[in-house]
């Protein structure tokens, strides 16, 4: 970490990774394409911290392309509870990694392209990178309907999105990512990315929904390998250099020297959830015990991901007041997260009037407070 | 976490700084490029409107979505100030100049235009420090290019950039050679030092002995007449530490635990300990393996422990029992809910096996899986983790012979296992043999279980593991 300004101005890894074929670079323009050769998204998303860190683009701009296995996206200061339904991602054991950029969610898989273009700051300029993608996509099927709308979006047939944007800008370096769909997941893809959460009031960027369509149905015989093929041949044309990919371990810490504290940095609950700007929860939901229906208020402030105050209204008679505000006050400080509260308020039963009435209630309410995280 | 450091200043031509400096770790751990130090310093700087500048793409406005800074703060060129988001591009804005913020333009989800004001940072005019000691922060920095630094007489000419890198790595400027033009301190310097440097973030340790003094005794007067006994005065240089306590409030789940583990300490807890010869059962279970394995589950040696252990309580249901809050009544469990301690990220949980009275040994081992990796992913649900009335904790995947477990109330019993060991033994021909032995340590409530009852339970719990045919006989 403390070596990292005297990495900023170094061309290592470009020294390492150039082969003797990356050819001759011009004045105007000179560029590397770079491949990922794993598919974890946090890998991947510290190969962007790392060369946004350490590169120096003055000279040679940057293509990074990258595949990852299922995984949900959010923007930097966005909300998962927001975007996503986090018990299904939970369910399914796909991942959920928060980027440094901003923008929307977004659900990627192996059937996703994700292309990051790398330049200066003053260089910056995303049109230009989504038109190369256009460009190389007509080049390889012209009848294709792909353009560029004014959001930076590329859609197909004018109507369905089939990739999306966002950006990262540092003093001196900036990088305009997006994605590719080619032949995703795509009734995963929607049922991930409704949100089930109810009540939230946040100032969280909102996504944007779209309609998406993969390639593949336009066209069947397109594949990702095509498809980045042509994109990174396009590159190589606007930047005069080789039309050569050069591979990329996103575990190597030799030729990129600090690369796994990024990817832990990048795993941690404290980036993932607790970078989610504050929020507050007002909801009310329905019990079944017995034969009664009941009707439980809650509040909740979360902040940094941590319940900040909590307030828990249930119906009298059915559990004493006191237990209730016993539960909130537990709650309060621990991370809003199913996993801390079941322990919390398993933990906390031990304590309680030994009654077995008593229990199945308290577990109840606890199952209905877990279903809001 | 703060370090206060309050240096006056002695020379007549720094009257007016009386600088107050605090050392503030609370900011952003994720910015690679912080280094934040909060100072309120008495001079009167110049304020420079830091405004926003072009993001490019003809952006006019941006939303404020995070501030690394507060007022008061101090910052170095190139510190991290704020993140902005225009669009879907999340935008870091680093500092321009070395100095004091003085003043945010925006909150949080304001709209900041480019071009306008988004900070006023003071820049300290004067030039020259006061004197200093080493790991002190300094002052902020006028904004010209190199500073004077006096280190005990001794004067480092290098930029705020160079002593941060320096500071950082606990290099005292002194030490270090400068190539620069008057001697100054570059940064390449400072790399070729800590290059020379095995990587020991204290300095090299004094190279005089140091000689602790002679205690002083009362009774006893030192000789000072004898000269050839002479103690060298120690001479010893400070040890640079810079380690620093941290406090954190207890939340949530460590607070339930405080409640727990007061409730338990009230529980007068008595112990019983043994050693079992696990032989024959490691025998067993070497040729059930594959069996289990074959049908999907991973069989531990826990199956058996807990089997067994509800064989036991079949005999002596007392310790499957639990006293209520007024110890007038003793409830009898039908259930043997046998718990299980587990070792998460977030400390001790305790799920439960549910009525191991009716489970097979491959049942409980099935059951005993699920649990297992519901618990390393953090999907347990309530269910699992009530309702216990009896706890084994297998202690000796960890490591550890006898162990003093605490009861989880309400429960009035547990277990601790500690790892199994080879070990020689006698047998029953007097000859020497390995033996597989694992020793047990039994925590009761002495209120209801008396010693007699605590060792008889144990006794039968160790003779079906140490024959396990005999578990056939009373299996239900």
């Amino acid at each position: 970490m403390v070596l990292q300004s005297s990495l900023k101005n170094c061309l290592q890894l470009s020294c390492i990774l150039r082969t003797p074929k990356a050819g001759f670079r011009s004045t105007t323009s000179g560029g590397l394409i770079v491949q990922s050769v794993s598919n974890d998204v946090y890998q991947n998303l510290a190969v962007e911290d790392w060369i946004h860190d350490h590169m120096n683009l003055e000279n040679q701009q940057v293509l990074f392309i990258w595949r990852n296995s299922p995984a949900v996206v959010i923007g930097r200061h966005q909300n998962p509870w927001q975007e996503c339904n986090l018990r299904l991602i939970r369910q399914k054991n796909i991942k959920l990694a928060r980027r440094r950029s901003g923008g929307g969610t977004v659900y990627h898989d192996l059937g996703n392209i994700n292309l990051t273009f790398f330049t200066t700051r003053k260089k910056y300029e995303r049109m230009e990178n989504l038109k190369l993608v256009v460009k190389a996509l007509k080049a390889l099927r012209p009848q294709l309907d792909v353009h560029v709308t004014d959001r930076y979006d590329i859609l197909l047939d004018r109507h369905y999105k089939i990739s999306g944007t966002a950006a990262k800008l540092g003093r001196a370096t900036a990088y305009h990512h997006c994605t590719l769909l080619c032949n995703a997941d795509k009734f995963v893809l929607s049922s991930v990315l409704k949100s089930p959460y109810r009540g939230l009031k946040s100032n969280a960027t909102p996504s944007v929904p779209a309609s998406v369509k993969n390639l593949f149905e336009e066209d069947p015989t397109l594949t990702c390998e095509m498809l980045l093929d042509a994109i990174a041949e396009e590159y190589a044309a606007q930047h005069q250099i080789d039309h050569h990919i050069t591979l990329i371990n996103p575990a190597d810490e030799i030729v990129l020297p600090g690369i796994n504290n990024k990817t832990k940095e990048l795993q941690t609950w404290e980036w993932v959830y607790g970078k989610t700007p504050k929020f507050s929860i007002s909801t009310c939901f329905n019990m079944v015990y017995k034969d009664c229906v009941l009707d439980v208020k809650v509040d909740m402030d979360v902040k940094h991901g941590r319940i900040e105050a909590c307030n828990i209204d249930v119906p009298e008679q059915w559990l004493p007041p006191a237990l209730c505000r016993e539960l909130a006050k537990s709650l309060t400080g621990i991370k809003f997260c199913p996993n801390e509260t079941t322990t919390l308020a398993t933990t906390l039963l031990r304590v309680c009037p030994q009654d077995d009435e008593l229990h199945s209630k308290w577990n109840l309410l606890c199952e209905n407070m877990i279903t809001l995280m | 976490v703060c370090i206060h450091r309050v240096r006056s200043c002695s020379s007549i031509r720094f009257i007016k700084s009386k600088y107050v400096c605090v050392f503030d770790k609370s900011a952003l751990k994720f910015s690679h490029q912080q280094r934040l130090f909060r100072t309120s310093a008495a001079s009167c700087g110049q304020i420079v409107q830091f405004k926003l500048s072009d993001i490019g793409e003809g952006i006019t406005e941006v939303t404020v979505k995070e501030w690394y800074i507060k007022e008061g703060d101090s910052v170095s060129q190139f510190d991290s100030i704020c993140e902005v988001q225009s669009d879907k591009a999340s935008v870091t804005i680093t500092s321009r100049y070395d100095g004091i913020i003085r003043k945010l333009h925006y909150n949080l989800d304001e709209i900041a235009y480019v071009g306008k004001p988004l900070v006023d940072i003071e820049i300290d005019a004067s030039k020259g420090v006061a004197p200093e000691e080493d790991v002190v922060e300094t002052p902020p920095m006028s904004h010209e290019e190199h500073t004077h630094q006096e280190i005990k007489g001794h004067k480092t000419l290098a930029t705020p950039a160079v002593r941060r890198l320096a500071m950082e790595n606990n290099i005292k400027l002194s030490e270090v050679v400068g190539t620069g033009k008057d001697n100054r301190i570059l940064k390449e310097d400072i790399l070729n030092y800590l290059a020379k440097q095995t990587g020991a973030i204290l300095p090299p340790s004094p190279k005089a002995e140091i000689i602790p003094p002679l205690p002083k005794s009362e009774t006893v007067p030192v000789a000072p007449k004898d000269k050839a006994h002479k103690i060298p005065v120690p001479v010893s240089r400070p040890i640079v530490f810079s380690g620093k306590d941290k406090t954190e409030p207890i939340t949530g789940f460590h607070k339930a635990m405080v409640k727990t583990m007061s409730a338990a300490l009230k529980i007068p807890h008595f112990g019983y300990c043994d050693e079992i010869d696990l032989t024959q059962l490691v025998q067993l279970r070497e040729e059930l393996k594959p069996l289990a394995q074959s049908r999907g589950v991973k069989l531990s040696f826990m199956p058996f422990f807990i089997k067994a252990a509800s064989l036991g309580l079949l005999q002596y249901p007392i310790l499957n029992s639990s006293l209520d809050e007024s110890c007038q009544n003793v409830t009898y469990k039908a259930s043997h809910n046998i718990g299980v301690a587990m070792d998460t990220e977030q400390g001790l949980i305790v799920p439960n096996v549910k009525n191991v009275q009716v489970c097979s040994v491959f049942e409980i081992a099935s059951e005993l899986n699920r649990l297992q990796s519901l618990g390393s992913a953090g999907q347990l649900g309530t269910n699992d983790l009530t309702g216990g009335t009896f706890t084994l904790s297998n202690i000796g995947t960890i490591g550890g012979t006898y162990a003093k477990p605490v009861i989880l109330p309400p429960e009035v019993a547990i277990g601790a296992l500690g790892k199994i060991q080879v070990l020689p033994r006698f047998n029953g021909k007097g000859e020497v043999f390995k033996a597989q032995i694992m020793n047990v340590s039994w925590s009761a409530d002495h209120r209801i279980i008396d010693g007699a009852t605590m060792a008889r339970f144990s006794n039968l719990w160790k003779s079906y593991l140490e024959n396990p045919a005999s578990m056939l006989l009373d299996l239900k």
